[in-house]
This record gives structure tokens, C-alpha cells and sequence, in this order.
């Protein structure tokens, strides 16, 4: 195997860490705004989830148990966000704006308080951690050209996190597509008179969805501090959870093109990350900058239209009323 | 339950604001009280911080004049029924407009010639970046809250770029430019008053906060006396209506959004021009997402919008007086007051509206029948 | 008619039932009794309650008193699914579709048969089929509604609403949007829904159609009910006399016109929806200074459209718009500003969406389109004393009140918003005015009081283009008339000849070569 092949295939290995928050967030993501609540605190509910697993984590010493918490935490965002839009009809965007300065305020400061280590939680040990999972008999396949590699580094050795964040794409399109609960939730983004005229709760229909967004982030919060960092650190977020959104749009709302969103926008993160001031022949350093910015340049071009066609929820934005 | 009456303008107008951040501040206290400490206590740390210890005020100030203009940037979109949530990014490209012009013209030009240049540098810099989120939302119906979300991203990383590249100080590893020479230095208000014969506290307070309190006075102006300011708050109300009055909707919002930007871009001239001296990384540290809550709590009205700024200004004065006094709490608790702040005034803005009403229809005589009813 | 005479208890009963939102009363002390198995007509204006009394029935507003018996039961609905389980479906006004969905899919909302799709999806094509033997509503359970044309998105809508068994069907204004081929199908299939024991109400402000298809009918007048007919015992001037509370003026005295020259000239005129529907084809007519020129029609039918294209809103793909000498076409469009500084003015149909802005006050609306003049200011300043004084001018020409230029306009009633919206495009005089609906909910006093003002622009050698859904109204204001159908002209009358039949036949799609010359 030539090493740019090897160095490819580390690439696409570190595409798939990058990108297993990002697919659990924007799935999250699906779920709030095909129910037609924007949901922008996706980030905030990623740091806490981060925040609370590797709290947890670290005090009980049980990765699971952080990871249940962080779930519990991040539905609970989720409810306070349904409590301001769904219940008292409030603006989505502040609401969300809102879930993401208290997620900011609230990590760092228990954090303080409970560690005094300037908002990090202590680093983690190996059982305070998701480790990476050896599937069966990679040493054995380690002789084979090509598939042996691919399977070693591709495919196994990592986290179960990793796994189920790939299984909640299927999961999420056929919740969507194939059953009731996923029928009324497409419409209910789309025309919410509709539901209700079916003698279906709107708002109870809506307070489901935030819900498993919740359940995502948390999941997607307990893989950033537990699987793929070991500890929680400041503002470890980083914008991943906009950048789920940008997938989400650019994924138009349906479950598959946002997962193809997100290994895209993973892969130009784990690439910029390689490429970091390494000269390429013809075009000199690499613009790591830019290929970092490009999911959001993306995204605004898909918006407004020079790309593409974007079609959001009808119904995304506006409080119900009856 | 039958319907709420309706709430009187004055108890909407200051009660409701006040119950809202009473109630934040609140929970805010709770938290304290969770994490060990004692809230009063703390308060009056902050307050002690913002405004009894030498200096204390101008710090206040100085970062109230951070918030003015953040502030102002929300309002301003707000008023066409816009959402800028860009501020932060107006406000970092804003910096570069001021940096470029202090450090090519500051070396060779007087004072009273590079900061006017540097200011509308700033401004122009922050109305351009803006107007493309605004030009995209009226004419290509692009989404403008995502839209300015990733215009924030897109402003981060073109800093990054330049800063660890073009711009870097030569000689230098760490990601800013060079230091303005004098030229291109905001004269800081307590040299001006020394100078005046005033014994003032020396504080980063700069000339960038009486222009704060012209753009205030500038944006009543502009919305309530002026034509534009009438079509910008038609299309906010009512874009049919307004359509239908002849005046050009996407226009008129790309107008009000580029005002928004150069609003937020402003803000650099106060941290930059002000203080900082030479572009850096980060400087705009939130500002930006902070002036959403200015302009809800202030209910985008420029006298709103101070005394939201100079509450903000000192709880982030006074909060970095917590750090030197307690152990478990610090000035990030800020951050938390903030997000409570946005909850409560900007999401759940109406949750006590209908028990307040109901509350005052009791207290109060039974109201005269409503004016054009008959 | 074959009205149920049996003691049987009735299908909906309801006893002094009282609505209000805020301040407005929209049911007060509502009874009602309709017998099982009947068609039961509700008739009313605008405004007179008639949905919310329905939405009511169906459980989605919660009534503030009164009782409600569904068929000899006291029950209290809370919500839709309370309806529904009672054997009540209702075919809303507004669609309630999803059109980015199938018709299969619109169908199970609400009714999946489990929580995965897969069963409720072959019993619900089973119904579709079963109904479409039944009563002919024959749709393409895959077909996606967008695709769909109104009438079969109609058709969906009530497959919705009975294909559970539904025993009381509530239509809520169903022919609004029909062709009149499409309306009588509709009918049909409510006649065979009657002959199988359904019982039916029929909402609608149309008195032919309650006429032609109910057995009995209630009359809504601000809130209440102002009367019981069996429609055979009954006529439409009867009951147009209950609606409106007085007899219809079926002529105002209107006096001869002196129409002149051409102010406004339209040929060929074409224009497409946003959607891609063409709502406008070759359109054209001509309006002459001292004229009333009536657009007569179902809502609907691009009457809106064309007011627009005049108006400068809309931008179209063929023809010409020649106003006072000026020619606009596709490649050389005004703006709606430009048109108004040529004393062209526009009182728009639907003053909440677009004639004011209610947030803002009086004045504030007063000078709506009028801002950059002159008159309200100087250079990029406006002038707020001004502005006062030019509202309270026109409030007192114009009998608005209050006349509180400071009140903001969403406190005053529909009469006076209308009048504040007529004084405020009347004022400068116009040499062309476009009109749409000049009296909807606007009450009695006031339409008089409209009418007698659009005449005397009129006589003072204004060109008027007016539309209106009231043919009542049309009739008696316009000197000629046209009429259209799906975005055509069907032929333009002088009112002398325009009886109400000739008209309805007209406005049912059937072209009339007797054209009037101009």
C-alpha cells in the first residue's frame, strides 16, 4: 500500500471521529426541524452533554453512567427550549440563542466550582472513557492487500459511539418514513392546522420531538468528552453543533443527505487538520482556513440558491396557534 | 381559562421587562446559592466592582459602550423584522477595517485625520458584512438567521487567515498584527479630563463611548423621524403593506441590515482602536451574541438599550471583581446571567404577561370599554 | 326535498353557546337544531361567526358557554380527536393538506392503524376504493397534493373527513375556490352522502347554493342567529334581508354617467403565479374618466391578480397596461411608488394585509404610500405635526372614528379602517382609482356611506376600476361590467343589460358574445 493511499485511508478514519457528533447532532437536528421548531442550540446542548458526561464520568467513575446523565441534561435543555417555544409560543431563535449562552455560563462555571481547574474536568482514565472496539480478527486480516488495512483502521477499532451514531441514520429515516409517529412529525413541520384537524396533538407531537433531539445531543456530547477527548474542556463545543445545522440544511431536512453532509464536512476537518502547513504541488500551503470555513460556505451558497434547491419545513419557525 | 384582557402599554412597557429580569436574576441567584455561595454577597461584590472602586466606573463604561453598539446592531435589523445574529462577525471584520486603516495610515498621518478614517473603516467594514446576509434574505430568501450564523464562521476564519498570515506582526508567532503608532490610538477619555484639569482613575473608557451615545441618539433619529426609518419599520409590520405603499422591500431591508453591520462593526472601534491597539484574535468574545439580549431586554429602543448596556457593562466589570473574592464562583457566571437574561426577556418574554394582566384587571376599577368599538 | 320528519333526536344540537376572543364576541347565545340526515345550510356575511360557530362543533375552539348534544348525547368537545370520535369530520375552508405529501399519506394522518405504516396503509387504500365506488371520488392515492388541482384537493379533504364513518360532515365555505362544474360535482357527491343518512352543514354566503341543496337553513348576523327557514318556505330575498339586516339595495341611484376619455387601457394582458399558474390571459378592457368599471366573479378567478398588475405589485408576461397616456409592459414594469405619483390610487381588497400596517397608528397609516411627498416632511425628514394635521383632516371628512390620530389603527373597527384606508387613497383626488372589495365587513351604515363616495369620484370625472365579490354590488355601482372566469374575461356588459342570471352565467365560465361596445 503507497503511503498517500495509507495517509488517505487515516484520513477517512479521522473523517468518521470527526464526523460521529456531527451525525448524532444533525440527526437531533432533523428531528427538531422537520417538527418545525429551529433548533440553534444544538450546540449549546452539545457542550453540556460533553459538560455532564465527563462530570459524571469523572466523579463516578462510570462511562456509562456519564453518558446517561449527559442524555438526561441535554433533554432537559430540550424541554426548556419546548417550554419557550412550544408552550408559551416564544421566539425559536432566542430560545435556542438563549440554550447556548446557559450551556456556555453553566459549564464553566460548575465546572469551577466542583473542580477548580479553570472549567476542565480531570482527564479520564480508561474506564471513565469509551474505548476503541477490536472487531474479530483484524490481526488476521492484517496479510490481505488493501482490505486488511481498510478494515483495521476503517472499519474497527472504534468506539461503540462511532457504531451507533452510523445506526441512528437508518434508525432516524425509518422512524421517519415508515411510521406513525414519523408521518404526523413530517407533517406537523409542514401544516400543523392539518395534525390537529386529525385530532392529533400538535403540541405533544412537538414536546416528542425536541425530546429526541435531546437524547442525540447527549449522546453526541458524551462521545466529545468521553470517546474522542478524555475530559471535558472549555467551550470544547466549538461550533460543531452549527456546523450539524449547516448539515442539516444541507442535507434538505432528510436523514441520508445529511449523513453524506456530514462525512463531507467531517472530512474537510480531519484533511485541514493533516494538510496543516503542508505544501501542495500547483497550489503552495494548504488553505486549511478555507477548507475549514467551506461547510459554511456551503451552506450559504445552497441557500440562497446558486446551488441546489433548499426546501425547509413549511410550518419551521411559527408558533402554533390554534 | 378565557383569553387574558390586555395588558396596559405602561405595565408591557416596564413592569413586564422588569418582572422578567427579576426573575432571571433570580435563578441566577438560585445557582449561586446551589454552588455554595451566597448571592447577596456576591451582588454586592459587583456592584462594589462596577462602581465604587477607582476606575471601576470607566471599566463599567467601557464595556457598556461594547454593548451600546451590539446592541444597537440587533435593533436596527430588528426594526425591519430582521434577525442579526451576525453582530459578532460584523464586528470582527469591522476590526479589520479599523486595523487596516490604523496601520497603513497611522504611521504618517495626525490623529484627527486616521481615527474619523478608521472609524467609518470599521462601520463600512461591518455594513458590508451585513449587507450579504441582508442582499441574500431579500433577494434570494435565504434564511437570515443561518445565514448571518455562518457569515460569523465564514468572519473567523478569513481572521484566522490574515492574522496567522499577512497581517501577522513579522517577528512574531502569536496570531495579531502590529501595534497602531500613536496616530491610530482613540484618545481614552481620563487622559482628556486629566487634561481638563479633572483628576480621573485612569480606565480604558475612550472617545468610542460619546460616539456610542451618538449612535444611539442617531438611530431614534433615523426610525422615528425620518422616511427611511418610516419605510423601515413599515416593512418590519407589515412587508405587504409596505409593498403595496411603493416602497422597495429588499431594498429597504438591505439598507437596514447594512446599518445593523456597521453598528456591530463600530464596536471594534472602542475594543480595538480603543484599547487593544492592534487587531488580535477574538476580540469581539461574545459582544456580538451579547447585543441580542441588549436589544430584548431594552425592547430595541435606544433608551432601553442603555440602560441595558450599562447593566451588562457592570456585571461584566463587576463579575471580574468575583473571581478575586470567592472561590467557587467567577466572572463567567456572567455568561449564565446573560443566557437567563435571554430566556426569560427574549423566549419567555410573555409568560407573565397574561397573570399580570389578570392581576392588574383585578386590582384596578373595570376599564372603560375599549376606544372604537362603538 | 325529503326532510327527516321522524322524532328521531336531531343530529346537533345547541343551546346558547357564546364565543369570544379579547373584546370581540363572535358567538352570542348561538342555538341551533339540525335534523339527522339533512343538509342544513348556514348562511351569513363575513364576519358573522359562521366558523367559529363550526370550529366550535368540531372541538377546536372550546366555547365559553352553552351546551352542545351531538344526536340526543350532552357532550363537551375538547379538541378534534373528541369530534372525530363522535362521528363528526369537518372540510375546513383552508385546506388542511400536506402538499409536499401523498394522498395515501393525508389520508392516515390522524388514522394510521398502528404505529408502523405499513397496515394502515392497505386499509386505507381499501376506503379509498370503497369510496370512490360509493360516491365516485375517484383520486390517485400516490399522487402528491401540490400536484393536484383544487377540486380534487377538495375531494381529498372530505375522503378525510368521512372515511372513518363520519355521521355529521361540516363544509365550511366548500365552493369558494370550486368552478362551477367542480361546485356541482361537489353537490352530488353531498347528495349521496345524504341519501346514506349523513347529515350535512353547509356553510356558505351564497344563497343560490343554499337554494339549490339544503333542506333547511340558519341565518348569522354579527354572532347571532337571526333565523330558522325550511328552504322551501323560504326565498333568497328573505333571507339576503336577514343577513344584512335590511332589505339590499338592489340600485343605488347612481345617475347617468358621463364617461369621457380613456384613462386606463388593458390589452392582451397575461400574467403566471409565482407557482407557475396562469392567472391572467388575455385580458382586455378600457376605463374612461367618469365611469365605474365592474369586475364581476368568484373569488378568485384573477381579479386579485389583475388589480395588482395595475397597481404595480405584480409583475406579467404579456400585453400592456396603458394608464393616462403611459404604456407599461413586461420589459418597461413601473413601480407601485411610480404609479401613485401619477394620482393613480389603490384601495387594496384586503386592508388588514395590505392597505394598513396596524401596528401603527392612525397617522401613521394615513400617509402609507403618501410618505415621501412633500407635504409630510422635508429633505430625508418627516414632519409628525404635519402628519397629525393632514389625519385629522381626513378623519373628519371622512367621518372616521374615533378620530384619534394617535390610536393605533388595529383598535378601530373594520368601517372606520376602511374609511381611514378610502379617505386616505381618495384624497389626493385621483385620476384613476382601483378598487377591491370596498365594503367587505364593513357594516351597514358605512357601505352606504362608501358607495355614495366612489359615485361621487365618479361624477367628478375619476376613472373607477372596481372589484367585488357582492355581484349585488357590482351591479349597482358599475356602468359596464366584465366578468371572469380562471384568469379570462367572459365578456363585458353595459349595466343596463347585466341581470344577476346573465351574469352568474358569465361568471360559471360561459363566454357571453353579446359584448357591449365601450
Amino acid at each position: 500500500m503507497s503511503d498517500f493511499a495509507f495517509q488517505f485511508l487515516l484520513t477517512l478514519d479521522a473523517t468518521l471521529r470527526v464526523a460521529t457528533p456531527l451525525i448524532l447532532c444533525a440527526m437531533a437536528g432533523i428531528f427538531s426541524e422537520r417538527s418545525g421548531i429551529i433548533d440553534i442550540s444544538l450546540e449549546g446542548k452539545l457542550l453540556m452533554g460533553a459538560f455532564v458526561a465527563a462530570t459524571i464520568a469523572s466523579l463516578s467513575g462510570s462511562v456509562w453512567l456519564g453518558a446517561i446523565c449527559a442524555i438526561l441534561s441535554c433533554v432537559i435543555l430540550a424541554l426548556i427550549h419546548g417550554f419557550a417555544c412550544i408552550t408559551h409560543r416564544g421566539n425559536q431563535v432566542v430560545s435556542g440563542l438563549a440554550i447556548n449562552m446557559l450551556a456556555s455560563g453553566l459549564t464553566v462555571t460548575v465546572g469551577i466550582a466542583l473542580f477548580r481547574q479553570g472549567g476542565q474536568t480531570p482527564p479520564l482514565g480508561n474506564t471513565e472513557r469509551f474505548r476503541p472496539v477490536e472487531w474479530w480478527f483484524v490481526d488476521a486480516f492484517d496479510a490481505v492487500p488493501v482490505l486488511g488495512p481498510v478494515y483495521r483502521e476503517l472499519i474497527s477499532n472504534h468506539n461503540i459511539l462511532v457504531y451507533v451514531a452510523l445506526i441512528m441514520v437508518p434508525v432516524t429515516a425509518l422512524l421517519l418514513y415508515k411510521t406513525r409517529f414519523g408521518l404526523r412529525l413530517r407533517a406537523v413541520g409542514e401544516v400543523p392546522e392539518a395534525v390537529d384537524s386529525a385530532g392529533v396533538s400538535v403540541t405533544w407531537l412537538r414536546y416528542r420531538a425536541v425530546i429526541l433531539t435531546g437524547l442525540f445531543c447527549g449522546l453526541a456530547g458524551a462521545y466529545l468528552s468521553t470517546a474522542q477527548g478524555a475530559g471535558f474542556v472549555r467551550e470544547m463545543s466549538a461550533g460543531k453543533g452549527y456546523i450539524a445545522l449547516a448539515a442539516v440544511i444541507f442535507g434538505n431536512w432528510r436523514p441520508v443527505p445529511v449523513l453524506l453532509a456530514c462525512l463531507l464536512f467531517g472530512f474537510l476537518e480531519a484533511a485541514s487538520a493533516r494538510l496543516q502547513g503542508v505544501d501542495i504541488p500547483l497550489i503552495g500551503e494548504a488553505p486549511t482556513q478555507l477548507m475549514l470555513a467551506l461547510p459554511y460556505i456551503m451552506t450559504v451558497l445552497l441557500l440562497a440558491g446558486f446551488v441546489g434547491r433548499s426546501s425547509p419545513p413549511s410550518a419551521i419557525g411559527e408558533p402554533y396557534q390554534k | 381559562m378565557t383569553p387574558a384582557p390586555p395588558l396596559p402599554r405602561w405595565a408591557d412597557v416596564f413592569v413586564l421587562p422588569l418582572i422578567n429580569l427579576t426573575v432571571a436574576l433570580l435563578v441566577c441567584g438560585l445557582i449561586v446559592l446551589a454552588l455554595g455561595e451566597n448571592p447577596i454577597v456576591a451582588i454586592q461584590v459587583m456592584i462594589k466592582g462596577a462602581f465604587v472602586y477607582p476606575g471601576s466606573l470607566g471599566y463599567t463604561l467601557y464595556y457598556t459602550t461594547n454593548f451600546i453598539f451590539t446592541g444597537l446592531a440587533v435593533a436596527v435589523a430588528a426594526q425591519a423584522m430582521m434577525f442579526n445574529i451576525g453582530g459578532e462577525g460584523q464586528a470582527y471584520i469591522g476590526g479589520l477595517g479599523a486595523g487596516l486603516v490604523a496601520l497603513w495610515l497611522a504611521p504618517m498621518a495626525p490623529v484627527v485625520l486616521v481615527i474619523p478614517l478608521a472609524v467609518l473603516a470599521a462601520a463600512l467594514f461591518g455594513a458590508v458584512w451585513g449587507l450579504v446576509p441582508g442582499y441574500l434574505q431579500a433577494y434570494r430568501g435565504s434564511h437570515i438567521v443561518i445565514t448571518t450564523i455562518m457569515f460569523n464562521f465564514i468572519a473567523s476564519a478569513i481572521m484566522v487567515w490574515l492574522l496567522a498570515g499577512t497581517l501577522m506582526q513579522p517577528g512574531q508567532q502569536s496570531p495579531h498584527t502590529a501595534q497602531f503608532a500613536a496616530a491610530g490610538q482613540m484618545p481614552k477619555l481620563h487622559d482628556m479630563l486629566n487634561a481638563l484639569s479633572f483628576n480621573v482613575a485612569a480606565s480604558p473608557l475612550n472617545l468610542s463611548f460619546l460616539l456610542a451615545l451618538a449612535a444611539l441618539f442617531g438611530f431614534w433619529v433615523l426610525i422615528w423621524k425620518t422616511r427611511i426609518g418610516y419605510e423601515i419599520r413599515a416593512v418590519g409590520q407589515n412587508p405587504k403593506a409596505a409593498h403595496y405603499a411603493g416602497i422597495n422591500v429588499p431594498m429597504v431591508i438591505v439598507f437596514a441590515l447594512a446599518v445593523s453591520g456597521a453598528c456591530a462593526g463600530l464596536m471594534a472601534t472602542n475594543e480595538i482602536l480603543g484599547v487593544q491597539h492592534r487587531v488580535v484574535l477574538n476580540f469581539t468574545s461574545g459582544y456580538g451574541f451579547a447585543g441580542i439580549a441588549i436589544a430584548l431586554m431594552g425592547r430595541n429602543h435606544p433608551v432601553g438599550i442603555f440602560f441595558a448596556s450599562l447593566l451588562f457593562g457592570a456585571l461584566y466589570q463587576g463579575g471580574a471583581e468575583l473571581d478575586f473574592e470567592f472561590q467557587s464562583i467567577t466572572r463567567e457566571i456572567v455568561l449564565l446571567i446573560q443566557g437567563m437574561i435571554v430566556l426569560f426577556s427574549g423566549a419567555l418574554a410573555y409568560m407573565f404577561s397574561a397573570p399580570l394582566a389578570r392581576l392588574l384587571a383585578r386590582l384596578t376599577v373595570r376599564p372603560k370599554p375599549a376606544a372604537g368599538e362603538a | 326535498m325529503q326532510v327527516d320528519q321522524s322524532n328521531a333526536a336531531p343530529a346537533i344540537e345547541l343551546i346558547d353557546i357564546r364565543k369570544s376572543f379579547g373584546p370581540v364576541r363572535a358567538n352570542r347565545d348561538v342555538s341551533l337544531r339540525v335534523e339527522a340526515g339533512s343538509i342544513h345550510g348556514i348562511v351569513g356575511e363575513n364576519g358573522a361567526g359562521k366558523s367559529t360557530l363550526m370550529n366550535i362543533l368540531y372541538g377546536h375552539y372550546l366555547a365559553d358557554s352553552g351546551e352542545m348534544h351531538v344526536a340526543g348525547q350532552r357532550v363537551s368537545l375538547r379538541s378534534s380527536a373528541d369530534a372525530i370520535g363522535l362521528g363528526i369530520g369537518m372540510v375546513h375552508q383552508h385546506f388542511m393538506l400536506v402538499s409536499n405529501m401523498t394522498v395515501l399519506e393525508n389520508v392516515m394522518l390522524g388514522s394510521e392503524g398502528g404505529p408502523l405504516l405499513a397496515a394502515g396503509r392497505r386499509d386505507t387504500l381499501a376506503t379509498l376504493r370503497r369510496l370512490a365506488d360509493d360516491y365516485g371520488m375517484e383520486v390517485d392515492a400516490d399522487a402528491v397534493i401540490a400536484d393536484l388541482p383544487v377540486g380534487t384537493r377538495q375531494r381529498v379533504e372530505i375522503i378525510k373527513a368521512i372515511k372513518g364513518g363520519a355521521r355529521i360532515l361540516i363544509l365550511d365555505e366548500p365552493t369558494g375556490v370550486l368552478t362551477p362544474g367542480e361546485a356541482d360535482q361537489l353537490f352530488e357527491v353531498l347528495k349521496a352522502l345524504k341519501r346514506d343518512g349523513v347529515t350535512v352543514l353547509l356553510i356558505t354566503h351564497k344563497l343560490d347554493e343554499i337554494m339549490a341543496i339544503t333542506d333547511a337553513v340558519s341565518v348569522m348576523r354579527h354572532g347571532e342567529i337571526v333565523g330558522h327557514r325550511r328552504t322551501a318556505e323560504t326565498s333568497p330575498a328573505e333571507l339576503a334581508r336577514l343577513m344584512v339586516g335590511r332589505d339590499v339595495l338592489l340600485s343605488v341611484d347612481r345617475g347617468q354617467a358621463q364617461p369621457s376619455d380613456i384613462l386606463l387601457e388593458v390589452s392582451g394582458l397575461a400574467c403566471t403565479s409565482s407557482r407557475g399558474r396562469q392567472v391572467l390571459s388575455d385580458i382586455s378592457f378600457d376605463v374612461r374618466s367618469g365611469e365605474i368599471f365592474g369586475i364581476a366573479g368568484v373569488s378568485g378567478n384573477g381579479q386579485t391578480e389583475l388589480l395588482e398588475v395595475i397597481a404595480g405589485m405584480r409583475s406579467f408576461e404579456a400585453g400592456s397596461v396603458r394608464l393616462l397616456g403611459e404604456t407599461i409592459t413586461p420589459d418597461a414594469p413601473k413601480t407601485p411608488a411610480q404609479i401613485r405619483d401619477m394620482r393613480i390610487a389603490h384601495i387594496p381588497e384586503d386592508r388588514h394585509q395590505f392597505g394598513l400596517i396596524l401596528s401603527f397608528d392612525a397617522s401613521g397609516n394615513a400617509i402609507l404610500g403618501y410618505h415621501q411627498s412633500d407635504e409630510y416632511g422635508s429633505g430625508y425628514f418627516l414632519d409628525e405635526a404635519a402628519v397629525t394635521t393632514h389625519c385629522n383632516k381626513l378623519m373628519s371628512a371622512h367621518d372616521v372614528r374615533p378620530d384619534n390620530p394617535a390610536l393605533l389603527a388595529k383598535k378601530f373597527s373594520g368601517g372606520n379602517q376602511q374609511k381611514l384606508v378610502i379617505a386616505r387613497e381618495t384624497d389626493t383626488n385621483p385620476k384613476i382609482l382601483i378598487v377591491g372589495q370596498p365594503t367587505r365587513g364593513v357594516d351597514v351604515g358605512a357601505i352606504e356611506f362608501i358607495h355614495k363616495q366612489l359615485l361621487a369620484l365618479r361624477d367628478a370625472g375619476c376613472a373607477i376600476l372596481l372589484v367585488s365579490a357582492e355581484l349585488d354590488e357590482i351591479i349597482g355601482l358599475s356602468d359596464r361590467i366584465m366578468v371572469m372566469n380562471d384568469g379570462r374575461q367572459m365578456g363585458i356588459l353595459d349595466s343596463a343589460d347585466a341581470g344577476r342570471d346573465r351574469l352568474g352565467t358569465m361568471m360559471a365560465g360561459i363566454a357571453d358574445t353579446g359584448v357591449a361596445a365601450s
